[in-house]
């Protein structure tokens, strides 16, 4: 039934000349892109090419993609389909970058390379190049076949970064991946990152993306988290780079035994971003958090999907999104539980809740519950509307302007997400950014 | 445990009541899907040019088609070749009364506990009566008559009112809609027809049953419903089927054309043979129904206790294109054995203040699977729609699966949209505070399930809530998981 279903979304098809691509243009583009691959991982690389061929880029035809037009975009905004080389990232400009008042250990990228020189690290964490770990067992978490944008990333990554956290190790400061991104217009950055985390251990991973310029680039990231048995992983997106970028991210997990994953994903600007994040709850006791913020304007389009496969039994997830949309954005939300047959007593929560600010935005959801056991407590809502009028008119009779009453309220509205961000710095940039935006009315 | 499980046996060891078929002679086209069938179907029912070319038309785009395969159910493909498009119980033609109608046929109905006799029948309620391909007799159709309503067969109504066929024949439901919309389009036999005239308040419920009898047949009928300005009416839909070990075929068509301020309810109790407790046999319903709000101010209410059937595939929708329109769609699907469900309902709001409304409870027990795949979708130019959907799954069973599949399409910023779902399980705190009132735990079953259906069955027709009361207690008797 499960494998049934699947294939409808992806069709695969083994003749390679037959590829679900849009146009020719495309299919040339890529192969470009395959060539310029290094010759590191080599048997893996290959796994991806063919797989990616097998499912090609996803048409709106593919149920997964239905409403982002990916492959479309990537031909209009990329010139170019090369790999990005890294460039020149000074001391100062990652200074400026960090967050007020940020103190843990930072880690600097540029287009997906990882800088060491400009890199720190702490005790009990072991931060290397994928190419110095040859034994990763890359791909075994986010499977190629998933998804074409896994299948493509694993077929054409430059390198990677592998982190791993001692057992019983709890960093009290967060791991802020500082991902620098310039090109010089069109091209591909594939960022693959492997996390373990040993049992009981503890730590919060920052993910965040800067655009150095304003050059249309294309990221394909794929991140790999294995978590050990009770161990408490938070990992933080934010997504703050310019309008012409096109990401799609995947971030897939495992979480074992009474073990804990939070992750929250922020977007703010860009042009189209996916996002696809799947909770593995392979353990009993396992609890998986997802909670995402939109804040769209302009033309930017988000995507996210998630998914969460309860495998187990005595496992919760709990779901929050919350988007607001202004200009001509769209925001596409599709949440997936997945409850197997032998997972009973599991609890799901899933929540998306959008506000529409202007005439031109467009909101598809689906929230999307699959339960194959009964002894389930399981429960999703979904809601689309505007600001309560009533709030409005009581905060101006207070004396309070419309601007300001309407930034209060979408403040609030917003502040449910953010309020599950532990980190202090973070929080604190995250909510001036917001602040700034809702000052400057939207 | 082991008087649930005792329970559960009892529960799956249930035989299917209306499972018997009767020998009558049947007129029946022979077998296979080509176009000199549908040639020879046309024929036989006397039609017109127009609607034998409109059939060709279909019977082309269709054979273009794929079948699809994006529901969450999973089944053997059926042969459509190996299929019989037509067959009719052989009878004196077109009987004036019921005293016309073979005796051996109005027993059939008797036995489904549904009286043709109108001067015995004391609720008022007008039926059409569908036997494999074609309607079998019409009742209080003089009654209706005074009021310029206008209910009567599909073939009848293609010879007395062409026009009117014409009119809105595929005008809700293009023939090139989909897989077995189009298949409907090429081949069906027969169906009802009303029209309720501007201004008329329909005084008594109108009502159709269907029921396959023979063989290896396919039951295509098109149901076709105009209510004009200002009108009322409220339609039921009944449906049994005999057990037999081969799938068959269920692809009906149902249209709703609604004028402004009209109102149309259209309630459905489906009990097609569902299959034997190993999953053998049973009924696949595939079928298409959608309505249209074409006036401003009109209403159009789905109502559906979806009890039978192997495989359910069907999603009554609304088109709210009349400003201030009004689309509800209540549905109790229980789902047992081997049964599989995938149904629910598109809400496409396209006037101005339109308002729609989704009430979907699901029951799965035994080891099947019931999906709500919903879709709810709001235009540019819909301004202030509102829509509420809650989708609610009981599981009885460890063995069953729920599945939610709600789409929600928003593209004006002053739509107010609400979706709520939950799925859980009996409570065995619920069952235990019945037991400790002396209630027996599959009379608390029967209990909770009952008020979790309530909100649906409230919206039934009096006489078809009882009915469809009486199936829900049935199919899930002492399914305590």
């Amino acid at each position: 039934m499960i494998g049934s279903k699947r294939k409808l979304i992806l069709q695969p098809q083994s003749d390679p000349t037959a590829i679900r691509m849009s146009t020719l243009t495309q299919h040339e583009l890529i192969l470009g892109l395959f060539e310029a691959a290094p010759t590191t991982f080599l048997s893996l690389r290959q796994l991806g090419k063919e797989s990616f061929y097998a499912q090609g880029l996803p048409t709106l035809k593919s149920e997964e993609y239905k409403f982002t037009p990916l492959a479309k975009k990537l031909e209009s905004n990329l010139t170019e389909f090369y790999p990005a080389e890294q460039v020149e990232i000074s001391h100062k400009q990652v200074k400026s970058a960090l967050f007020p008042n940020f103190k843990g250990v930072v880690l600097v990228f540029s287009n997906g390379h990882y800088l060491p020189q400009l890199s720190s690290t702490s005790e009990g964490l072991a931060v290397n190049l994928l190419s110095e770990r040859e034994n990763t067992p890359l791909g075994s978490i986010a499977k190629i076949d998933k998804d074409p944008f896994v299948a493509l990333n694993q077929a054409t990554f430059t390198d990677g970064l592998h982190l791993s956290l001692d057992k019983k190790k709890a960093l009290e400061s967060p791991i802020l991946l500082l991902q620098f991104h310039q090109t010089q217009g069109g091209q591909v950055i594939s960022p693959r990152i492997w996390i373990e985390a040993g049992d009981f251990s503890k730590a919060t991973i920052i993910d965040y993306h800067i655009s150095l310029d304003e050059a249309p680039y294309f990221v394909n990231k794929v991140v790999e988290i294995r978590g050990g048995v009770h161990a408490d992983i938070t990992y933080h997106s934010i997504q703050q780079e310019n309008n012409q970028v096109i990401e799609v991210s995947n971030l897939v997990t495992d979480i074992h035994p009474d073990a804990q994953f939070t992750s929250t994903q922020i977007t703010l600007s860009g042009d189209m971003i996916r996002n696809n994040l799947t909770l593995n709850l392979l353990g009993s006791n396992s609890v998986g958090e997802m909670f995402g913020l939109y804040l769209l304007h302009g033309k930017t389009h988000v995507d996210n999907h998630t998914n969460v496969d309860h495998m187990v039994s005595h496992a919760e997830s709990n779901e929050l999104y919350k988007g607001i949309l202004a200009d001509q954005s769209r925001g596409v939300f599709n949440g997936k539980i997945f409850v197997r047959q032998i997972a009973q007593k599991t609890n799901a929560f899933q929540q998306n809740n959008n506000i529409l600010l202007s005439d031109d935005v467009i909101i598809n959801t689906k929230p999307q519950l699959e339960i194959w056991a009964d002894d389930v407590k399981c429960s999703h809502g979904c809601t689309v509307g505007q600001l309560d009028e009533e709030a409005l008119f009581y905060l101006q009779t207070r004396g309070i302007d419309k601007i300001t009453a309407k930034g209060l309220l979408l403040y609030a509205f917003a502040g449910e997400v953010l309020d599950k961000i532990e980190e202090d710095s973070l929080r604190n940039y995250i909510v001036n950014q917001i602040q700034k935006r809702l000052e400057s009315n939207f | 445990m082991s008087k649930d499980n005792q329970i559960l046996e009892n529960l799956t060891s249930k035989e299917y009541e209306h499972g018997w078929s009767v020998n009558y002679e049947a007129d029946e086209a022979p077998l296979g899907l080509n176009e000199d069938i549908i040639r020879w179907i046309s024929a036989k029912k006397e039609e017109p040019s127009w609607l034998l070319e409109w059939r060709l038309k279909a019977f082309k785009t269709w054979q273009a088609m794929k079948e699809p395969e994006w529901s969450n159910v999973n089944y053997r493909k059926m042969d459509l070749q190996a299929l019989r498009y037509y067959s009719a119980p052989k009878q004196s033609k077109n009987p004036k009364n019921l005293k016309e109608v073979d005796p051996e046929l109005i027993a059939i109905y008797e036995r489904l506990g549904i009286s043709l006799n109108e001067q015995k029948r004391l609720q008022g309620i007008a039926i059409d009566v569908v036997l494999d391909s074609v309607s079998v007799a019409t009742t209080f159709k003089e009654t209706l008559g005074k009021l310029g309503i206008i209910f009567c067969s599909f073939s009848e109504a293609v010879k007395e009112h062409p026009d009117l066929i014409k009119k809105y024949l595929g005008s809700v439901i293009p023939m090139t809609d989909n897989y077995y919309a189009s298949l409907n389009a090429a081949v069906f036999s027969d169906g009802s027809f009303c029209y309720i005239p501007k201004g008329v308040r329909c005084p008594m419920e109108l009502s159709t049953y269907f029921r396959i009898n023979a063989a290896n047949t396919g039951q295509f009928e098109r149901t076709l419903i105009v209510a004009d300005d200002s009108s009322y009416v409220s339609y039921l839909e009944g449906c049994t089927a005999p057990q037999r070990d081969e799938n068959q075929l269920h692809a009906a068509v149902v249209e709703i054309y609604a004028g402004a301020h009209s109102e149309v309810k259209y309630s459905t109790v489906q009990n097609w043979f569902p299959g034997d407790k190993n999953g053998k046999g049973g009924i696949y319903n595939f079928v298409t129904k959608r309505g249209i709000c074409a006036g401003d101010h009109s209403k159009i209410s789905w109502t559906q206790v979806e009890t039978g059937s192997a495989i359910t595939w069907k999603y009554p929708s609304c088109i709210l294109k009349g400003d201030y329109s009004i689309g509800e769609f209540y549905s109790v699907a229980v789902t047992n054995n081997y049964q599989q469900a995938d149904t629910g309902t598109k809400m496409i709001h396209i006037g101005k203040n339109t308002k729609s409304r989704i009430v979907s409870k699901g029951i799965s027990a035994g080891k099947s699977q019931n999906s709500y795949r919903g879709q709810v979708q709001v235009m540019k130019r819909a301004h202030n729609a509102r829509n509420f959907s809650q989708c609610d799954s009981l599981l009885m069973g460890n063995q069953c699966g729920a599945h939610t599949f709600p789409y929600i399409d928003i593209a004006n910023p002053s739509a107010k949209v609400e979706h709520e779902a939950t799925t859980s399980k009996i409570g065995e705190d619920q069952i235990f505070y019945c037991n400790q009132r002396g209630i027996a735990t599959e009379d608390a079953v029967a209990l909770i399930v009952n008020g979790y259906a309530k909100e649906v069955l409230n919206q039934l027709p009096m006489e078809f809530a009882v009915e469809a009361q009486k199936l829900l207690a049935l199919t899930l008797e002492g399914s305590v998981g």
